[in-house]
């Protein structure tokens, strides 16, 4: 019997059954190593003409928002790393609506562990690796910019996982409508995909209005945005407080209470109607 | 204590209707009223009931899909819908119509998936793999990804793969829905080989009153979700108006045999058809003919269950 009733253990419980879960997906998509690594080469190639278009406007600019091509990339590097990490731990949550229409919903509900971790480790897919691969070497070819201490390390490490969990959270909060609309995985998308789009320029280019919804609706902007302000020195242009820089974690601790919320009502209302 | 325990347990769902361009109307349906019966461990229950009457919502009740709206239910001495993961690990379900296998991978990656989310220990494990999969005659599709499998051996698949963990309780949904006839025969065979071998509860619904026959020692019918009869087969046929057929074949023609206790429906040459109640025996009845009549042959038909409950439905 396992000892879920502390939160410590409950979580524990729960990584460590996505683990085994997600191991055999990863064996099982192992079994056929061509397709394995065509689809990771292909991810790679994808996400890397995506940075090209953002280097292409800089032949006919020096900067842009204020913000020249390297500490854009820097910008870029950091939420893609977020958010493609983000986008393969969530797994199949994107498809809810799909998992209650062919009744697999039901089937996670009658097995020992979390709904929300079975979802999530569901067809994990290691070939994602390759659209962080991008995010990586973009960020690497940006970091030179930064003059790096110890603190700006620190911030940067700290920012990274706040960030995998901020786009976690925005992911599952999203799908979770499904369980009120089912065919609602458009809408989701434009706010998890849209998102990390946004977050690919600097918040200069956009009105005073999108920033404060960046920072205290969808708390994206602690993704990248105020991090990298403190990993370049600059002052941010918005006039925001010195410390929001670093409020990363909380942001991100704010918006997993808001997702358990969300996710419970959503699974509560699946089991007050079936549908 | 029984190991499941329903409480004047009760479901409503509240369905929304469009009722012109921007008015909607709602209507609360019962898909559950009131609904009270215990199971004891070791019993192999037969759930049936029309299309809608209630079948799945209960069982999504017993499992903790569903949460009660009214009354309550106890499993293993547990609340399933408080208690769903607890609860998970106590029992197997089979739902018939999909598959909780997955699509992509073949069986074996299945199981090994299903041992890891049970925790199954190694030696648990492989002994209940080993006896369902000969059992079950799954060997030689081990490694065959799921969607490549038929329908028959896929349920073969399912039913094995909830059975890995040991579960006290067995919910079987329609298990038998779209199988040959030799495929049904096995499986029947399969399930009533586990409760008696390893005492695992069965609860299944079904349309097919054969699965009943076969399987079930209890029946509990229920219609608009309520539960219209519970109890053993036999008197399942007695219940109501059905009646058991005495066939008699005479040497010679003759006219209609009058006899106490039962009544001539039928006559066709020298064979009559001799209708009696089904709670009545059949032994006062040959040796009454036996001796008015020259008897060439007897046989008693028992009355069909479809036609049984089909009268419990029109009541």
């Amino acid at each position: 019997m396992v000892d879920t009733d502390t939160p410590a253990a409950y979580v524990a419980h729960a990584v460590r059954s996505y683990w085994l879960i997600a191991l055999l997906w990863i064996r099982a998509a192992m079994a056929y190593p061509v397709s394995f690594w065509t689809m990771l080469v292909g991810g790679v190639l994808i996400t890397f003409l995506d940075f090209v278009a953002i280097w292409l406007m800089f032949t006919h600019v020096d900067t842009y928002g204020g913000f020249t091509l390297r500490e854009i990339a820097l910008l870029y590097g950091l939420t893609s790393i977020a958010f493609r990490v983000a986008d393969m731990l969530v797994g199949s949550v994107e498809k809810i609506g799909q998992k209650v229409r062919s009744g697999d919903l039901d089937a996670m509900m009658t097995k020992p562990v979390p709904v929300l971790v079975q979802l999530c480790a569901d067809r994990f897919e290691l070939r994602r690796l390759g659209q962080i691969a991008q995010g990586l070497a973009v960020f690497a070819w940006a970091a030179p910019i930064v003059e790096w201490t110890p603190q700006r390390l620190l911030v940067l490490v700290v920012a990274l996982v706040s960030g995998v969990v901020i786009y976690f959270c925005v992911f599952v909060i999203f799908s979770t409508i499904q369980f009120w609309t089912t065919d609602a995985s458009e809408f989701a998308n434009a706010f998890t995909y849209g998102g990390n789009t946004i977050m690919q320029y600097p918040m200069t280019i956009f009105p005073r209005e999108v920033v404060r919804s960046l920072t205290y609706l969808l708390p994206l902007a602690f993704v990248n945005w105020y991090p990298c302000l403190f990993l370049l020195g600059r002052t941010d242009p918005f006039g925001s407080p010195d410390w929001f820089r670093f409020a990363s974690p909380l942001a991100a601790l704010m918006l997993v209470v808001v997702t358990t919320l969300v996710w419970r009502q959503g699974l509560r209302r699946y089991r007050s109607t079936g549908s | 204590m029984s190991l499941i325990e329903v409480r004047d347990l009760s479901r409503e769902f509240t369905i929304r209707k469009r009722a012109g361009a921007f008015r909607r109307t709602s209507v609360v349906k019962h898909a559950v009223h009131d609904l009270s019966f215990d199971i004891e461990a070791g019993e192999m229950v037969g759930y049936i009931g029309p299309n809608g009457a209630g079948k799945s919502t209960t069982i999504k009740m017993l499992t903790g899909i569903l949460g009660p709206s009214g009354g309550s239910a106890l499993v293993a001495g547990l609340e399933p819908s408080r208690q769903r993961r607890e609860l998970a690990r106590r029992i197997g379900v089979v739902f018939g119509q999909r598959t909780s296998l997955w699509w992509d991978l073949p069986l074996r990656d299945s199981y090994e998936l299903l041992r890891r989310i049970y925790r199954i220990p190694d030696q648990t494990f492989r002994r209940n793999l080993e006896d369902h999969v000969a059992l079950l005659d799954l060997g030689d599709l081990m490694d065959t990804p799921v969607r490549q499998l038929s329908l028959g051996q896929r349920m073969r698949g399912d039913i094995a793969a909830a059975l890995l963990h040991d579960p006290e309780i067995l919910y079987l949904d329609e298990p038998t829905i779209g199988l040959d006839v030799v495929s049904k025969g096995r499986l029947r065979e399969f399930l009533r080989a586990l409760n008696h071998e390893r005492g695992t509860t069965l609860m299944l619904t079904t349309h097919d009153l054969q699965d009943i026959e076969a399987l079930c020692d209890r029946v509990i019918v229920i219609d608009h979700g309520t539960a219209v009869f519970d109890g053993p087969l036999p008197s399942l046929r007695a219940n109501g108006d059905a009646s058991r057929t005495l066939v008699v074949d005479l040497v010679d023609e003759a006219s209609p045999i009058a006899i106490e206790g039962a009544r001539v429906v039928k006559v066709e040459g020298p064979r009559q058809w001799l209708a009696f109640p089904a709670g009545a025996s059949a032994a006062p009845l040959v040796a009454q003919v036996a001796a008015a009549y020259d008897v060439a042959d007897l046989s008693i038909h028992e009355p069909d269950i479809e036609d049984v409950i089909r009268k419990l439905y029109a009541r």
